[in-house]
């Protein structure tokens, strides 16, 4: 028997190498029901899911309402628009409110940094944070790590490049901690503008230069840029920085011959990278969508129960 | 104090294998259509262990899947503890198939249950059939083994356990007094 020790999952930060490991051989077995001609397991029969979507979201939301009605489980949608919340009401009232209709998991993403936190304090059911402000992004990094694991039977000792908006990034944040406890080496890049300088202390190490950064890496992990959470340009034009950190057909070859390219979605092609690489031969985007459903099934099987 | 009693040895269940292969083509005219489904994990060994037999006798190959039936198990909801979900791999369709399931000890019938359940899901064979090492007895569900390698009465006081080389390193049945392994 299996147990994951905790009622919600909030953080990378939190996790031990022994519940990523479970979570990640679990979410491995939950792959093959997505390829099934009827893909429905009668698993969660019974439980409800309430995926409370304060800030817009298409992947995370679908694969999380997909991962439930996968496993059986009534799932119930609510987004930031069509909430009380526009009505004024705060979001503990909100909490107490769904908790009072006995859901199972609420998941949650939120614009504000401990937003999920502060639920999960508030209610009796399992919390998963599907992303809150700047802080983290746990299940984007959890199919972040099941995809190189997949890919390259390891994630130990594999040199990882995040590279872009770091400092608007909760999955570069959550993949910083989730790698590092794995034993990747971590390697971040980006304009200065971009990357907190205490980041260093996270033991990763900064390049403002992107050659010498990908130089050699198992693993690039692109990020966009988030336009909507710059207060003012870090950079003088997305030409400028699509020149000097974007990756492309020219500088792709600086990395190992077999490099996996990653980008959480949705890409801003020709910016970050470019189509052609966002298509080609080592990018691995839509296995990192397909991980994500399987992912998040395994957290709602680890998660559920009395 | 542990009473341990061996029942079956490595001849034993090579022998019993070796019968229920015949049974199994016998039953079934044949190894037309027929297609094994061992339920994780010994019954995946037997179920190799019995296509083995069933390709020396007919000179044909057998199709066989794996089978974890954990997300189809009634006994789920209890507490957050969940058993440790395995991998399913059935590389071919069921329509139209004899299905013989697999698996080493048939107890409640609960597994078996389960089993069927998820077969179902996967599409419509023919038939289901059902072949264990060990019937133990004690049935909980209205199921019984269409192959049997050694009937066992048993007490509920005692556990049934089989080792196979594939994961235990040694080929032995056992009756333990007092829990341990079970099937």
């Amino acid at each position: 028997m299996e147990i994951l020790g905790r009622k919600d999952i909030l953080d990378m930060k939190d996790l031990s190498v022994e519940e990523i490991n479970l979570i990640l051989d679990t979410a491995d077995s939950f792959l093959e029901v997505s390829t099934r001609e009827i893909k429905k397991v009668p698993t969660l029969r019974g439980k409800t899911i309430i995926n409370l979507f304060v800030e817009a979201s298409t992947r995370t939301r679908t694969s999380f309402e997909i991962a439930g009605k996968r496993l059986s489980a009534d799932t119930i949608n609510i987004s930031g628009s069509s909430s009380s919340i526009i009505k004024g009401e705060t979001l503990v009232d909100t909490a107490k409110n769904l908790e009072a209709m006995n859901p199972d998991v609420i998941v949650i993403r939120h614009s504000s940094a401990g937003a999920p936190h502060m639920i999960a304090r508030t209610v009796k059911s399992s919390v998963i944070n599907a992303g809150d402000g700047a802080n983290e992004h746990p299940t984007q990094a959890l199919l972040d790590l099941m995809t190189i694991r997949e890919k390259r039977g390891r994630i130990a000792g594999l040199k990882v490049v995040i590279a872009g908006d770091i400092l608007n990034s909760r999955v570069a944040r959550s993949n910083i901690y989730g790698l590092a406890r794995m034993g990747a080496e971590v390697h971040l890049a980006g304009p200065a503008t971009m990357i907190p300088r205490e980041m260093e202390r996270m033991g990763v190490k900064i390049h403002h230069r992107f050659a010498p950064a990908i130089e050699g890496a198992d693993v690039i992990m692109m990020l966009r840029i988030q336009m909507e959470r710059q207060e003012k340009s870090s950079f003088p034009s997305l030409r400028e920085y699509a020149t000097h950190f974007g990756l492309n057909r020219g500088n792709i070859g600086l990395a190992k011959e077999d490099v996996l390219i990653m980008h959480p979605g949705p890409t801003n092609r020709g910016v970050e990278i470019s189509p052609e690489v966002a298509d080609g031969p080592y990018s691995v985007i839509l296995d990192q969508v397909t991980n994500g459903v399987a992912v998040r099934m395994a957290l709602l099987y680890l998660l559920t129960g009395k | 104090m542990e009473k341990r009693k061996t029942v079956m040895d490595a001849p034993g269940i090579e022998r019993c294998l070796k019968r229920m292969a015949l049974e199994i083509l016998e039953r079934n005219q044949g190894a037309d259509g027929l297609a094994l489904i061992g339920i994780r994990t010994r019954g995946v060994h037997l179920a190799r262990r019995l296509r083995e037999n069933l390709e020396n006798i007919e000179k044909r190959s057998v199709p066989l899947g794996i089978l974890d039936i954990t997300l189809y198990r009634d006994d789920l909801i209890g507490g957050r503890a969940k058993p440790q979900l395995g991998k399913t791999d059935i590389p071919f369709s069921l329509e139209e198939k004899k299905v013989v399931l697999v698996d080493d000890v048939l107890f409640t019938g609960r597994t078996i249950r389960s089993a069927m359940d998820a077969l179902i899901d996967f599409g419509r064979p023919r038939l289901i059939q059902l072949a264990v090492l060990i019937d133990r007895g004690h049935r909980e569900l209205p199921i019984r083994a269409d192959f049997v390698g050694l009937d066992l009465p048993s007490s509920l006081w005692e556990a049934v356990a089989v080792y196979l080389t594939e994961k235990d390193g040694y080929d032995e049945v056992v009756i333990e007094e007092f829990a341990g392994q079970e099937g």
